[in-house]
């Protein structure tokens, strides 16, 4: 149905820019259409808020997350945008800022820039480090301001490259919150000196974020990439759909924990199956996006290898409410911890046993994904975080938990720690903190100093200025400032604990 | 095993040497330098008392004319830190290596050393030989940050456990060192050669403090007994802060930068290579 109400707000909002009413404006037109069979039973889980899809919109035209292969880009060119493969740095850049205006995806900007580094550094020789740099920052400067959205990654390393030092480099001098950095880690490939020149950058600048390089090569090999909020997809595809439980509010309706694993988990999880599959079909067969958009005709994307992502948020609320008369907190209780296991063992379980349409590349299954939230989540924690506050205080408890949970996530999960300023000096010890991580299993994590202007919310940037503006109801540039300022308040994000202090 | 008094366990340390490291202080001192920034650690509790009835938290109580310490009911608030007369504190634990070596584990793989401070480290040799026996083979680097008083050449088995000593240094003149911290300095230039000898000189430490510490004759005197392995030594310029200093020493002021510019240089046209101002 037409929210003429939502629509007219949208159209004469003091707080949005032209390019964000325009987008509202699409979706509430999107929205009026009546096209996705939703049965009573699903429609209850929404009205509950224990089914979420995330603002992907009534009638969906495009995939969720597309992941161009943009090294086939670099290599023939754009029959359609009329470029020839780049012979110059400069000519990549352009060809590279062109291709991202055209890359769709659920937040109409691309999610996903590539691995920039291994793009870019076969085209620096004969320049000197001094005009790369200013090209770069010319460069990631035009994706801040026009990709005016945090949901968007580049990717970085594992190997070493000048183009990757010299990105790091520009970036900590920039301090754009567009795009996120995640430095894809190895450490039978990256160098220690590299991986510590990228610590430092995040603690200047709370850019890159560390990917488990050889853990995460797991579900589709080396061409993965790590796309918007830490999801891991294939390149030359991505994901069709998200849709996630919130275990927050389905808990809520539990009766005792044999209730909620055996009668409400089975109901709800197998109603998301059914509704992202229904998204899938209508993409697929309906909205024409794989018959004509120039990616997939250019070999850029494959329909063969898109997927859905099942998402999972709110488990440490959920496990505290089971865990209520005991007074067991998740993070901190191994009784706790252990329930969250048991759930999680059965989401697993019940997920496997979906047949999830078009999906070749998983052989038909959904992926699990720990999916990081929303402006509107309030007193819900992201995917299998402890609840800020609720965070154990020996560090290595924490890391030894975020192990424990990330396996279940092959298509994405993460942690977020703010980290003491002086470890600036001594980014060696962070690297050794990733290297045990990664060791017993975490798959992903992000730092930021705790006394810089870019702080990470859920899992995008926004700058404490920045947000301080539009409390004070002025327009700003990128919408993520808007999600973050209320995520901030309402989640008391200033309360994470600070580690290595 | 031997039992030590342990002040604190620092889980992850960023600035007890290379990466990341579990520092252990020790609590008792063979000095009593006027710059000390954690002076509670000098001494051992006499058990006076006079920090019982300022606890917040009730944590503290006289039992069998000890003081004792609940751990549990401690806020952390330092309180008796600032009120004891004695530069000791009432939170320290007798833990033996096995003990100590548990703490660390829970660390485990997230640090790649472990190092003892204090207080002074190299007043409990049997202790350090029997945690760095433990440490050892669990694959951690095992660090001492000492003030050298004691001397290594005595404790070989120590030394053949333990990766590389952090040696203040302090002052270089007898009379400054002696009007400094109340000690004798002799040793600490034997342990210099000794330790540089050995390859066991982790890094070189002055606290710069201008009319307090001879700064510039300590630099000379430690690259001329150095000699060849000067350009390879760390040496680190530390400048004093008054931040948890007690008595005369905590009114003094942080030498300027210009100042330790002018330190850095002359180490520099000294022989060193590896020199870090802080």
């Amino acid at each position: 149905m037409f929210d003429r109400e939502g629509t007219y707000q949208t159209l004469t909002s003091r707080e949005l820019t032209h390019e964000q009413k325009l987008m509202g404006l699409a979706k509430c037109a999107e929205n009026a259409l009546e096209v996705l069979k939703i049965p009573p039973r699903t429609k209850h889980y929404f009205e509950s808020g224990a089914i979420n899809d995330l603002f992907e919109g009534g009638a969906p035209y495009r995939p969720r997350y597309i992941l161009p292969d943009y090294d086939r880009f670099v290599r023939q060119g754009s029959k359609f945008l009329k470029l020839d493969p780049p012979k110059t740095l400069d000519e990549l850049l352009f060809s590279l800022m062109i291709l991202y205006r055209h890359v769709p995806s659920i937040t109409n900007f691309p999610v996903y820039l590539g691995s920039v580094d291994k793009l870019i550094d076969p085209f620096l020789d004969g320049h000197t480090d001094a005009e790369i740099c200013e090209k770069l920052r010319l460069f990631l400067t035009y994706l801040d301001r026009t990709i005016t959205d945090s949901f968007c990654h580049a990717n970085l390393g594992p190997g070493e490259t000048r183009a990757g030092r010299l990105i790091l480099k520009v970036e900590r001098e920039i301090q754009n919150t567009v795009p996120n950095l995640t430095i894809k880690y190895d450490p039978a490939v990256t160098p220690d000196s590299f991986m510590e020149e990228a610590i430092n950058c995040s603690l200047a600048c709370s850019n890159p974020a560390v990917c488990n390089d050889p853990a995460n090569r797991a579900p589709f090999g080396e061409r993965y990439g790590v796309a918007s909020c830490y999801n891991i997809l294939p390149v030359c595809g991505g994901a069709y759909t998200l849709t996630r439980v919130t275990l927050t509010e389905l808990v809520k309706e539990a009766e005792s924990e044999g209730h909620f694993l055996n009668t409400l988990l089975p109901e709800c999880l197998g109603l998301i199956a059914d509704y992202m599959n229904e998204r899938i079909r209508f993409i697929v067969e309906q909205s024409g996006f794989f018959e004509s958009n120039f990616l997939v005709k250019e070999g850029l994307i494959s329909k063969d290898r898109f997927l859905p992502m099942f998402g999972v948020t709110g488990m440490a609320e959920c496990v505290n409410t089971l865990m209520k008369e005991k007074g067991k907190i998740y993070g901190r209780d191994k009784e706790a911890d252990d329930l969250g296991q048991r759930i999680m063992d059965r989401i697993q379980e019940l997920v496997n046993g979906y047949e999830a349409a078009y999906s070749p590349l998983t052989g038909g299954k959904f992926l699990l994904h720990a999916q990081v939230g929303l402006d509107s989540d309030l007193g819900i924690t992201s995917g299998v975080r402890i609840a800020i506050g609720d965070e154990p205080d020996s560090f290595s408890d924490h890391l030894r938990h975020c192990a424990r949970f990330h396996r279940y996530f092959p298509a994405g999960v993460g942690d977020i720690f703010p980290i003491a300023g002086n470890v600036e000096q001594n980014p060696a010890a962070l690297l050794d903190v990733v290297k045990g991580a990664f060791s017993l299993g975490v798959q992903y994590m992000s730092f930021y100093s705790a006394d810089t202007d870019l702080v990470r919310i859920t899992g995008y940037l926004v700058k404490r200025s920045e947000m301080e503006k539009y409390r004070k109801h002025q327009p700003v540039l990128q919408n993520t400032t808007q999600l973050g300022s209320t995520s901030y308040a309402t989640n008391h994000l200033e309360k994470r604990k600070v580690r290595m202090g | 095993m031997t039992k030590a008094p342990v002040n604190k366990i620092i889980p992850f340390s960023t600035v007890d040497g290379p990466g990341s490291r579990t520092s252990v202080f020790l609590q008792g001192c063979n000095l009593a330098c006027g710059y000390c920034h954690n002076p509670e650690t000098q001494r051992l509790c006499n058990s006076c008392g006079a920090c019982v009835s300022k606890c917040p938290a009730g944590a503290l109580s006289l039992r069998d004319n000890c003081v004792f310490w609940d751990d549990a009911k401690c806020v952390s608030c330092d309180t008796c830190i600032a009120v004891c007369p004695n530069r000791a504190s009432p939170k320290v634990r007798e833990m033996d290596a096995r003990q100590v070596m548990a703490e660390v584990e829970k660390n485990i793989p997230f640090i790649r050393g472990v190092t003892v401070s204090g207080g002074e480290c190299s007043l409990y040799p049997q202790f350090l030989t029997e945690f760095f026996t433990l440490a050892k083979p669990r694959g951690l680097s095992c660090l001492l940050d000492s003030n050298g008083t004691v001397s290594f050449s005595a404790f070989p088995e120590l030394m053949k456990l333990c990766d590389g000593v952090m040696l203040d240094v302090k002052a270089w003149s007898t009379q400054t060192f002696q009007s400094l911290t109340g000690g004798d300095n002799a040793v600490v230039k034997e342990n210099l050669r000794h330790l540089s000898a050995i390859g066991k000189l982790e890094e070189v430490r002055i606290v710069c403090l201008d009319e307090k510490v001879d700064a510039e004759a300590a630099i000379r005197g430690i690259a001329q007994t150095l000699g060849s392995e000067t350009p390879g030594a760390r040496l680190v310029l530390i400048s004093f802060r008054p931040f948890g200093v007690k008595g005369d020493f905590s009114s003094l002021l942080s030498p300027s930068s210009q100042r330790m510019r002018e330190l850095r240089e002359l180490a520099a046209a000294a022989g060193f290579r590896r020199i870090i101002v802080k």
